[in-house]
């Protein structure tokens, strides 16, 4: 039997970056708040110290801070006539769970897309005619600009302590940043981090070929840092244990150390952590959310009924809750109609490992930072001319080493026995001067007819509720854009002195047992036409005018970044809307 | 805000109820429910005596209904129910009845109350502040509660020994301003002396529990920690802190050295976040002012074996957040280099917070509450002593060895703690 709970104005399912963000927008605004996690709860001093915070066993190889796939999990397939099968291990990308979410153990690489963009599909065609693109390629423009979200950008950057070097201030081009990026209003707010010794030298190879290094943005503090809401952080020890890490310093923006200390302390906020939302309940009409269903440890059944419903998990279960709850038109790749599990994208990452002259090089490589790196942009995005190349999209890339953690580093050049003793003389010899960054090459990936999300027919999870099936693969654009920048970015490494170079390209068939990133993007994506699109511009559903998706849900592709920037400045944008229009006039921000 | 509406909630259904009483209110109820001066004086005086510390039920949170357990080093002494109830409250005390009790420990119905109760400090305060105190608590809603307070083993339990300690020991009388220092220096040693009642957990105290008069405020521990040194003492002391390091601290939990944990986080998060600048300007005057005395205490040699180990520890577990020469990070995480809760006279803080953690206060101006791990469960007695006893003797600290035998002491009287 359900339960119901006293009615709040605002629900919110999913306690990580947006949902924490938006909660304390609307406990601001007044709003009673109630944000309901499915995982546990989650401080630094008790749940990723110092003490063990640096367990890479634990962390990295049994992945504890991450969801587990006996709890809930995904049915995978590369083709629509193929069956998709669960997956039962994380391999391509590492659902969160818990309190703070992603927020917790991302690398805190903090980037703004570039302003094309948002405009990607308008632009491209402007740029190359509309027949350049693929047929089945499904890009479309976001609906919203880079010169709206950028007040967002940079209020999240500004809670985070974003350390970095500006590339465009206010339209002047600035030395030693990023000269690609869309002008920024301010500088960061705390100078980049220092680099190491192999992003140093990777910095000088790649201005020796005329491109334009810079360090990479990070949320990994260069110094002790104040936020606007009053939060302390403190700096970075650089001790290379971030991604699939807590950070027991304080030294990692996280929502732990940002906005949760200050939220906690709100009469009107109240979080509920070990609850798993299993619906969006709307009434008879189907246009309004009354509330949510949720289910704690104990097998209860909770109703809670809200004003205002905020869908804030993961891509993937943000998606299966709007077709579980009936909110959108679920898509169908055949007939090309419905929203709700299209335009689901990933990445295309791939890496150069390369071997220097362990008597001239020392690297080091265990002094790093998540988001340390030196980083180009000369070939992401619409930065270059794509014209001679046969295809659109590209990404940053960059030595971007985040670690030297032992049972991972263990670089040894092509040809050397697997295992025994020679195995281990390579790994010993080629430990401190082989450079491999973690994703060298961050690539798009653009949005196809037959890349989407739905119910998987025949698996259920423990309440009887069809898992979201994922049938993706790679398209043949996003293979030649990944080896045209493999091949630019080993250029560097050779330019750098290495006297070995291996080249991973990605390729085909996308593989799910291997780690890209945890970026997965779309399947309620933003956009102008409710016909392409589940959300519009203010990431509010068309259908339920009082349901709002955040997250990377709403990418209606994925650029060549890290998304937690935008996606957590889109959250900061819907917000606003909510705050200063959808409150004094409850209905559609936009008419459909 | 949310709290002041509550409060004033409050204040307003318990007026209501007070009219309705008014017929019935005893003889000698000079103050009246309208004097909102008189009230609101109290209400702070209130928030300065951390009144509702004590007397509220972390577990009920019932505001002033008593029966949390005060600990003292002979047993606990349940806080009474100091609502306006009248059967279980103290709705039928008369104004000296509530002056007697607050100002010489002395019961109206002639019983002798303990100490646990800081009346020994409480009689500095004026009759007016504590008629003040007694009009504000009038006004709190009136809560039927009995509390059983004495909860003393034989023979602390019998009542009428409290006669002999007050006549050795108790000292009534009001704070009697200092004419040679400034207006500032008297409010300052009126708070402390009196409602502040700092000298409860920070002064030394004899073998019945009384204060050492000659070394006051030089530390005591209490309730598993170690309440430091507040004289002016550069070594033990506040001597390396500013006037405006205490205010900071008091009035956020954190300044640029040290961050509020234990029971002075408590003290912090009800009572001096909540008081007036010009009041914690004051106290930090007069603390300033309190002479100390370093004991001139011979510090480990550096090449010692548990200096050489205990660097060794530090370098790898402590030095990532307090750094390689102890300054951490200001407001963030503590100064070991500059703290005197390092080296006091005891190392029952360092032993707790290393073996415990401890979780720093949070208050609306300093929100990020960070904590320092526990690193008991990970570090052996002697690893826990060898690397206490290098934070203890090393940027400037001098004190004696920790043997892995105090780590093991303290380690099982921690055990038993729940706090």
């Amino acid at each position: 039997m359900t339960q119901k709970l006293p009615a709040k104005d605002v629900a919110i399912i999913g306690l990580g970056w947006t949902g924490s963000i938006v909660a304390n927008e609307l406990t601001d605004e007044g709003l009673d708040v109630v944000a309901i996690e499915r995982g546990p709860w989650r401080d630094t001093a008790t749940d990723y110290p110092p003490s063990y915070a640096a367990d890479e066993l634990r962390y990295r190889i049994r992945h504890e801070l991450f969801l587990r796939p006996e709890q809930t999990t995904f049915t995978f397939r590369n083709k629509m006539d193929q069956t998709a099968l669960p997956i039962r291990t994380w391999g391509a990308f590492m659902p969160p769970n818990g309190v703070g979410g992603g927020g917790v153990h991302w690398n805190s690489e903090t980037w703004r897309f570039l302003p094309s963009d948002f405009t990607l599909r308008t632009h491209l065609t402007k740029r190359y005619g509309a027949h350049f693109l693929p047929a089945d390629m499904t890009i479309q423009d976001w609906g919203v600009t880079y010169e709206e979200l950028e007040p967002h950008y940079d209020r999240f950057e500004y809670l985070c302590g974003t350390c970095g070097t500006a590339g465009n201030l206010q339209g002047h081009i600035q030395e030693g940043g990023n000269p690609f990026e869309g002008p920024r209003s301010r500088p960061y707010p705390n100078p980049a981090q220092q680099q190491p010794f192999s992003h140093t030298l990777f910095a000088k190879a790649a201005r020796e070929l005329g491109y334009k290094p810079f360090p990479q943005p990070s949320g990994n503090m260069s110094r002790a840092y104040t936020n606007p809401l009053g939060v302390r952080m403190g700096p970075c020890t650089y001790c290379g244990f971030c991604e699939w890490f807590g950070c027991g310093n304080y030294s990692k923006a996280s929502p732990q150390t940002t906005i949760l200390p200050v939220l906690l302390r709100k009469p009107n906020f109240q979080a509920r952590d070990n609850s798993e939302v299993i619906r969006i309940n709307t009434d008879r009409s189907g246009k309004r959310a009354t509330g949510v269903t949720f289910v704690d440890t104990a097998g209860n059944e909770w109703e809670q009924p809200a004003q205002i419903v905020i869908l804030s998990a993961y891509t993937v279960f943000n998606v299966q809750l709007l077709l579980l709850s009936g909110i959108g038109r679920p898509y169908d790749p055949v007939a090309n109609t419905g929203v709700i599990g299209r335009n689901f994208t990933h990445q295309t990452t791939s890496d150069v490992t390369s071997f220097f002259d362990p008597a001239k090089y020392i690297f080091n490589p265990f002094i790093a930072s998540g988001s340390i790196g030196m980083c180009i942009d000369e070939f992401n995005g619409d930065n270059f001319d794509h014209g001679p190349h046969g295809f659109v999209g590209g990404g940053y890339m960059g030595q971007v080493q985040t670690n030297g953690r032992p049972i991972e580093t263990t670089p040894v050049p092509p040809g050397t026995p697997k295992w025994g003793a020679k195995w281990k003389e390579a790994v010993r010899e080629n430990y401190q001067s082989a450079v491999k960054p973690g994703t060298g090459v961050h690539g798009s990936m653009y949005s196809y007819r037959d890349v989407y999300l739905d119910l998987d027919p025949t698996y259920r999870d423990r309440f009887g509720r069809p898992l979201v099936r994922m049938t993706i693969d790679f398209h043949d654009n996003e293979l030649k854009q990944n080896a045209f920048l493999t091949d630019k970015f080993a250029e560097i490494f050779r330019t750098m002195g290495a006297r070995q170079i291996l080249k991973e390209y990605r390729k085909g068939p996308y593989d799910i047992t291997a780690y890209q990133t945890t970026h997965l993007c779309g399947g309620a994506v933003m956009g102008t036409d409710p016909k392409t699109s589940a959300l519009n511009r203010y990431l509010q559903s068309w259908d339920v005018p009082n349901l709002f998706v955040m997250g990377a849900t709403a990418f209606p592709h994925n650029a060549g970044y890290n998304p937690t920037g935008t996606v957590a400045a889109l959250a900061y944008w819907s917000a606003a809307q909510i705050r200063s229009r959808y409150l004094k006039n409850p209905g559609p921000l936009v008419d459909a | 805000m949310r709290d002041t509406a509550r409060r004033w909630r409050m204040v307003c259904a318990a007026l209501t109820v007070l009219a309705a009483l008014c017929a019935t209110w005893p003889a000698g109820a000079a103050q009246s429910p309208q004097n909102f001066a008189q009230i609101e004086r109290g209400r702070y005086l209130t928030v300065a005596a951390d009144c509702a510390a004590c007397h509220t039920d972390p577990v009920r949170r019932t505001p002033f209904a008593g029966g949390r357990p005060v600990e003292t080093p002979f047993g606990a002494v349940a806080a009474a129910n100091i609502t306006p109830d009248r059967e279980t409250g103290i709705g039928g005390w008369s104004d000296s009845d509530f002056e007697r009790a607050v100002r010489e420990g002395v019961m109206p119905d002639g019983k002798r109350l303990y100490p646990a109760m800081p009346y020994p400090y409480f009689t500095h305060m004026s009759r007016a502040d504590v008629l003040a105190i007694r009009a504000y608590l009038a006004t709190v809603a009136p809560v039927h509660h009995v509390v059983r307070s004495n909860q003393l083993p034989f023979p602390f339990n019998i009542r009428a020994l409290m006669r002999l300690w007050d006549a050795w020991y108790f000292e009534p009388g009001e704070y009697k301003s200092n004419p040679g220092k400034s207006p500032a220096w008297n409010r300052g040693g009126y708070l402390v002396e009196g409602p502040g009642h700092c000298a409860a957990c920070h002064s030394p105290k004899n073998f019945l529990g009384a204060d050492r008069a000659e070394q006051r405020f030089r530390g005591y521990s209490l309730q598993g920690w170690f309440a430091p040194d507040i004289t002016n003492d550069p070594q033990r002391g506040l001597g390396n802190w500013s006037q405006t390091d205490i205010v900071e601290y008091l009035k956020t939990g954190h300044n640029r050295l040290a961050a509020a944990s234990g029971p002075m986080a408590e003290e912090v998060a009800h009572s001096s976040s909540k008081m007036s600048d010009a009041d914690l300007e004051a106290i930090a005057t007069y603390l300033k002012d309190q002479r100390g005395q370093s004991e001139s205490a011979r510090s480990v040699a550096k090449d010692d074996r548990y200096m050489k180990v205990g660097a060794a520890i530090y370098a790898d577990r402590c030095a990532a957040c307090h750094k390689a020469d102890g300054t951490g990070v200001p407001y963030l995480i503590p100064n070991l280099a500059q703290s005197s809760s390092v080296d006091s006279r005891l190392p029952l803080t360092a032993l707790r917070v290393i073996l415990r953690g401890a979780r720093s206060v949070a208050t609306p101006a300093e929100p990020t509450g960070p904590a320092m791990p526990s690193f008991g469960w990970q570090l052996s007695n002697a690893q826990v002593a060898a690397v206490t006893t290098y934070i203890r003797n090393s940027w400037g600290h001098a004190a004696a060895r920790v043997t892995a035998e105090d780590v093991g002491k303290a380690r099982s009287s921690l055990a038993e703690r729940t706090d």
